[in-house]
């Protein structure tokens, strides 16, 4: 046996056993309504398309991971649904990305408030350098709230909720967020993003910069996150994706056209175990690119 | 160890780039250690308490601090004290021979040249940085917009320019209107050579913040204005600092739009709308002064600029650094 094939195998029984001894609160079979709804979306750099004609329904409360190889549009698609593209010149979109039912690319649509429904974790942790309770509060302030005791409360219980109460609760005005370890940095851009109630989080590779240890406090936050909110995440990690994820969701690059297209969208589960797409079960054992 | 047979080559070239390195930054800083020394040695013969503490005095107070007569002033005859002989002939009173008055020391002080400098600097800054800090703001903040290239491109010209242009443009424009050379005139000047500085390092500065922190911001759901004002300003704070102290140091030291705009004056004022010392016109006025007493002063002047530069400069660094550092 060479050692590729070996390899293959321990990860394919690895995951086997991560989906089968995961233990779901809900799901996500009873189909609930869609919160975010994808239709025949492409999007384009000036004239590159990015991705091609991706259609998906993104359940409500339950976690979405996005999974593919490097370059087939995952964070393009995932920075789409709340407009991240805005400030980039020549990006536009085709087809629908509807949330709640609305077109968020409808003219009439104002970026500013989508993206205080629609909050955003990033790959590399990128706390303001601000202390760490105007870390937290920026969202707050942003909101317009401006009762002091309301936002210490606030940022007390998403601080808690990032499980980063206990490390930083004594140095809240002291130190700087920018101050932190990477680790602690991340929870507090997670912190930052839950404190304004948003409906949806997404995530973009958040435990990539991160150790093993740090990723896994950040996976079980995403779990203790999932009844209150809907996420979607990008991870290149598929141990991750098969232990925080109801559904998944495998994007490839068409090698013709260069454009990113939607290969499969299932339960995790099912994807881990039993996919439908012979390109899907390749990357997933890690024979493909 | 083996070396590699070109490694002595090698050695030799990084020796002599490292040696031309050092020999053009030598050549960059010896003219400015000279011109340091030479206005601290010459500046600083003109420094007495009087210096800082006086205003102009006329040279007949040269004689009198010479040989300690009372000088005496007579408006009808402006010469009577200085024992400037009226008819060519020799002084009958027995006053000292020109020679000797040209030859009395530093007299007098430069404090109305201070306190112009401060309130026509001052004020030029306080027009110029509203304008500037915002324009930077646009350059950086609302750069896909291509009204910004122009801009930046007018910003860069005018930086360029001859700062006597300035003081043409405001002379025409506001000087003959108002039948006045004034302060405020002078601050006008200042103000359209400190606009570039301050729009340009503002810009730059903004530009260094990383682009993630904006992306922070914006997926928080906060307006481009907003996030300008609460993080990247904040995060860019020194670097902006800097620029305004540039502008600070360039509008100080600005003589030629000064002459065209504020005139000059031998007595402390504070009215805005009428003529106004400054240090450089003193350093300027006294350089062509035919009175070594007033040529030294103008190397005093001089040296107060240079210390009024630095002061301002190192206390603005300070409080911005302890404003940065308390929240560390
Ligand atoms: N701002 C941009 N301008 C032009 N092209 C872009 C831009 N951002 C991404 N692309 C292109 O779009 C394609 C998809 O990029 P994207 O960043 O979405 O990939 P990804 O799946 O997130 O990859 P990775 O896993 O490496 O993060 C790539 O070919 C990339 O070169
Ligand atoms: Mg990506």
């Amino acid at each position: 046996m060479t050692m590729r094939s070996a390899m293959t195998l321990s990860r394919s029984i690895g995951f086997a056993d991560l989906v089968g001894t995961r233990t779901r609160t809900r799901s996500a079979t009873d189909s609930v309504n869609a919160k975010i709804e994808v239709r025949n979306f492409s999007f384009f750099y000036g004239n590159f398309k990015a991705i091609n004609t991706v259609s998906m329904d993104i359940p409500a409360n339950h976690v979405t991971a996005i999974i593919g190889p490097s370059g087939c549009g995952k964070s393009t698609l995932l920075r789409a649904i709340n407009r991240m593209h805005d400030a980039t010149i020549g990006a536009h979109a085709e087809g629908e990305m509807r949330f709640d039912g609305v077109n968020v690319y409808d003219p009439a649509v104002d970026s500013v408030l989508l993206r205080r429904r629609v909050g955003m974790v990033f790959q590399r942790p990128n706390p303001f350098q601000l202390t760490i309770f105007d870390n937290v509060a920026y969202g707050l302030r942003v909101n317009g709230m401006r009762d002091k005791k309301l936002i210490a409360q606030k940022v007390e219980e998403s601080l808690k909720r990032a499980a980063l109460w206990d490390e930083v609760k004594d140095r809240l005005f002291k130190s700087l967020g920018t101050a932190l370890s990477g680790g602690q940095q991340q929870r507090l851009c997670i912190a930052r993003a839950i404190a304004s109630d948003p409906e949806v989080i997404l995530m973009d590779e958040p435990c990539s910069a991160l150790d093993p240890i740090a990723s896994l406090k950040i996976e079980d936050l995403i779990d203790d996150l999932r009844d209150q909110f809907t996420i979607v995440i990008v991870t290149h990690n598929m141990q991750q994706a098969a232990r925080v994820s109801d559904m998944t969701a495998f994007m490839l690059m068409n090698r013709a056209t260069r454009a990113g297209e939607l290969i499969e969208f299932d339960q995790t589960d099912k994807m881990f175990t039993a996919p439908s797409d012979q390109r899907t079960e390749d990357y997933i054992s890690g024979q493909f690119g | 160890m083996n070396t590699p047979k070109n490694y002595r080559w090698r050695k030799f070239v990084d020796q002599v780039m490292r040696g031309s390195t050092v020999f053009a930054t030598g050549c960059a800083v010896i003219p400015l250690i000279a011109i340091i020394g030479y206005v601290l040695t010459l500046g600083a013969s003109a420094l007495s308490v009087q210096f800082f503490t006086d205003v102009y005095q006329p040279p007949n107070m040269a004689q009198a601090a010479a040989d300690g007569s009372t000088p005496a002033f007579d408006p009808n005859d402006p010469f009577a004290g200085i024992g400037v002989p009226t008819d060519g002939t020799a002084p009958a009173d027995g006053t000292a021979p020109v020679a000797d008055v040209y030859a009395g020391g530093p007299v007098g002080g430069v404090l109305h040249g201070i306190i112009g400098t401060l309130i026509i600097t001052g004020m030029g800054l306080l027009f110029a940085l509203p304008i500037g800090i915002f324009a930077g703001i646009y350059l950086s903040e609302y750069r896909n917009e291509r009204y910004a290239t122009i801009v930046r491109f007018c910003c860069d010209v005018l930086s360029g320019s001859p700062s006597i242009v300035a003081g043409v443009v405001i002379y025409i424009l506001v000087v003959i209107r108002s039948h006045e050379f004034s302060a405020i005139a002078g601050s006008l000047a200042l103000m359209i050579l400190m606009i570039p500085i301050v729009t340009r390092t503002t810009e730059e500065m903004l530009k260094l913040v990383p682009e993630s922190m904006r992306e922070a911001a914006r997926g928080l759901g906060a307006p481009t204005w907003y996030s300008t004002f609460t993080v990247i300003i904040p995060a860019a704070l020194p670097g902006i600092v800097t620029g305004v102290m540039l502008a600070f140091a360039r509008g100080a030291g600005e003589t030629a739009p000064l002459i065209l705009t504020v005139l000059g004056s031998n007595v402390i004022s504070t009215n805005l709308f009428a003529p106004m010392a400054s240090l450089p016109l003193l350093a300027y006025r006294y350089t062509e002064s035919p009175y070594p007493g007033e040529n030294t002063l103008a190397w005093g002047a001089a040296f107060v600029l240079m210390m009024l530069v630095l002061v301002m400069n190192i206390l603005v660094r300070v409080a911005t650094r302890r404003r940065a550092g308390a929240s560390r």
